[in-house]
């Protein structure tokens, strides 16, 4: 049984982000880039999976659609313990772009179960894992916060509003995985990183696919007012502040 | 032409969310000169239905099939598909929720139509379609051009007002071939009755400054009395002090409460990312040079635990508890 996760590169989660370019551009400069927090998790589990014989699970490959710039993150999910690396060279335009392409690597490669993030850190989409199921039309499961394989049969938890639901469903599918599928992150050891430089990074030239949106310009969040400071001995006049202002209470 | 929404029901019950759902597409509508039509899958009752038109659906669809009991994300976005085409569909709305996120792309690629995700507000054109969307986790957001023929928008929950209108809307049973569903469902785990977080107007959440799992009493007394839900930050719940399903953050739940109070939280970047949207934030720590004071727009400085009583009393005052 082969796992499949999909990769994406974003800017470090504390980053400051800045545009460029009449705001129409992320600026890239000093941003640090790393692997997408939920894509890390997955990598996380798929291997925790794999380590586990009695799962079936034989290797675990990362998919990544970017330029060459970026073979950094690959190697960095290499190192923490995937077996092979598949990237796609092309500037990623939009979600649809990016889940044509991992659709075009999953019908040459073949996997059994595709894990993607829940959505990335920086565009916010939540789209490229169920687009990448409808283009392959084989089922989804969202919300994943478990993914279990036992004998090569899949158990996946989702959550629903109010808790939660283990299901099943047939292979191949795309889990598309959230918080608690792993508990923290794999961090890459001397070893891996050693490892990582000769394992091999399968490339792939794009296929043709017109983005279906573009984005036209960014902006930062309007400046919220100065916080009003209520004195701690008087904390009750908080809550006839927030009655009188906000209207909520 | 005419714009759809497909409104999710939670046991036969719609929620506020539907009814957003429901005035921000009658608001597009306009925008568009056409109708909304609302679509329902699964078994809810005529009266519950028609509550839909309240806001603004002129025509309601709905689809009761056995094999839409699971929720099945290609049979639902095969549902959707069939009758967005139906009635000619030329924009999708659907909820920025677990069900959205699941459908909303699989659609986009079913019907080749543009999706703008976690949408709070108005298109900001139709021509170009131009949507206004949160982007690298509440730190940006952005206008994207939806280029196709069809446009889908997700809409963040709680980020539109209720509009109600004179209801008439007609109600049609809709046939429709479902496949049955390849997932299959072992178990379930529900708490019902609860108030979920995502739903809940106000949250009253706690941070590593509670000290203590010990110390949450007042804080969930608070929520309590203001009708809110409780919530907490990451490392509260990494450490087993409160339930994973009250972690807010960029990795956890993104809500949009009217009011956030947030207490003994420093306020990292990646928990504003899941609270940023809030329209009120209160923080209560401290520590004065603590982060969440630069986004709270009212604070105080001092011992959560002394701090804690005197709000439920004065919450309880203004309550008449």
């Amino acid at each position: 049984m082969k796992i499949l996760v999909c990769i994406s590169n974003v800017p470090d989660t504390t980053t400051k982000v800045k545009f460029t370019d009449g705001d129409t551009k992320l600026d890239t400069a000093g941003i640090q880039w790393v692997i997408n927090p939920w894509d890390e998790l997955s990598l996380t589990r798929a291997l925790e999976i794999k380590d586990d014989a009695s799962s079936g699970v034989k290797s675990v490959t990362v998919a990544h659609v970017g330029p060459v710039t970026t073979e950094p993150t690959i190697r960095k999910a290499l190192a923490i313990g995937a077996d092979s690396a598949i990237r796609v060279n092309a500037e990623p335009s939009d979600a649809y772009f990016v889940a044509a392409q991992l659709a075009e690597v999953v019908k040459q490669e073949q996997f059994d179960i595709i894990m993607c993030g829940i959505e990335s850190s920086d565009y916010n989409g939540s789209m490229v894992g169920s687009m990448l199921a409808e283009m392959l039309n084989i089922p989804s499961i969202s919300a994943v916060s478990n993914l279990k394989v036992e004998n090569e049969k899949p158990i996946v938890t989702r959550e629903i509003d109010g808790g939660k639901e283990v299901v099943s469903t047939s292979t191949p599918f795309v889990a598309i995985v959230q918080k608690g599928i792993a508990k923290e992150p794999r961090i890459a050891a001397m070893r891996g990183i050693m490892m990582a430089r000769s394992k091999p990074i399968k490339l792939y030239e794009p296929v043709a696919v017109d983005a279906l949106t573009s984005y036209k310009k960014f902006e930062l969040p309007e400046a919220r007012p100065a916080c009003k400071f209520v004195d701690a001995e008087n904390a009750k006049d908080l809550i006839a502040l927030l009655q009188s202002e906000t209207k909520l209470i | 032409m005419s714009v759809l929404v497909y409104t999710e029901n939670w046991d036969g019950k719609f929620k506020k969310v539907s009814f957003e759902l429901i005035s921000y597409a009658s608001k597009v509508a306009e925008m568009l000169n056409t109708d909304v039509a609302a679509l329902s899958i699964g078994n809810v009752a005529n009266d519950e239905l028609q509550k839909l038109g309240g806001y603004g659906a002129s025509k309601i669809l709905s689809v009761e099939n056995d094999n839409a009991k699971v929720f099945d994300a290609q049979n639902y976005t095969g549902i959707i598909a069939q009758v967005a085409e139906k009635i000619g569909a030329k924009v999708i709305i659907i909820a920025n929720n677990n069900t959205g996120k699941a459908v909303a792309p699989r659609l986009s690629v079913k019907l080749k139509a543009a999706l703008g995700a976690s949408v709070s507000k108005l298109p900001l054109s139709v021509s170009p379609f131009t949507i206004y969307k949160r982007s690298f986790s509440g730190s940006a957001f952005s206008d994207v051009e939806l280029k196709t023929d069809i446009k889908i928008i997700t809409l963040t929950q709680n980020s539109f007002e209720l509009i109600e209108t004179a209801n008439n809307a007609t109600i049609e049973k809709v046939d429709i071939n479902v496949d049955a569903p390849k997932t299959e469902v072992i178990d379930v785990q529900k708490q019902t009755g609860k108030l979920l977080l995502t739903d809940a107007e106000i949250v009253v959440s706690g941070g590593r400054g509670m000290k203590s799992p010990d110390n949450w009493g007042p804080l969930v007394e608070l929520a309590e009395v203001l009708g809110g839900a409780t919530a907490c930050s990451r490392p509260v719940s990494d450490e087993g002090w409160r339930s994973h399903e009250e972690h807010t953050g960029q990795t956890g739940k993104i809500i949009a409460p009217n009011l956030y109070i947030a207490v003994g939280i420093s306020g990292a970047t990646q928990h504003i990312a899941g609270v940023s949207g809030s329209k009120y934030i209160v923080a209560i720590n401290n520590d004065k040079s603590a982060p969440i004071f630069e986004v709270a727009q009212y604070g105080i400085v001092g011992d959560a635990q002394k701090i804690l009583p005197q709000l439920v009393e004065a919450a309880k005052q203004v309550k008449g508890k």
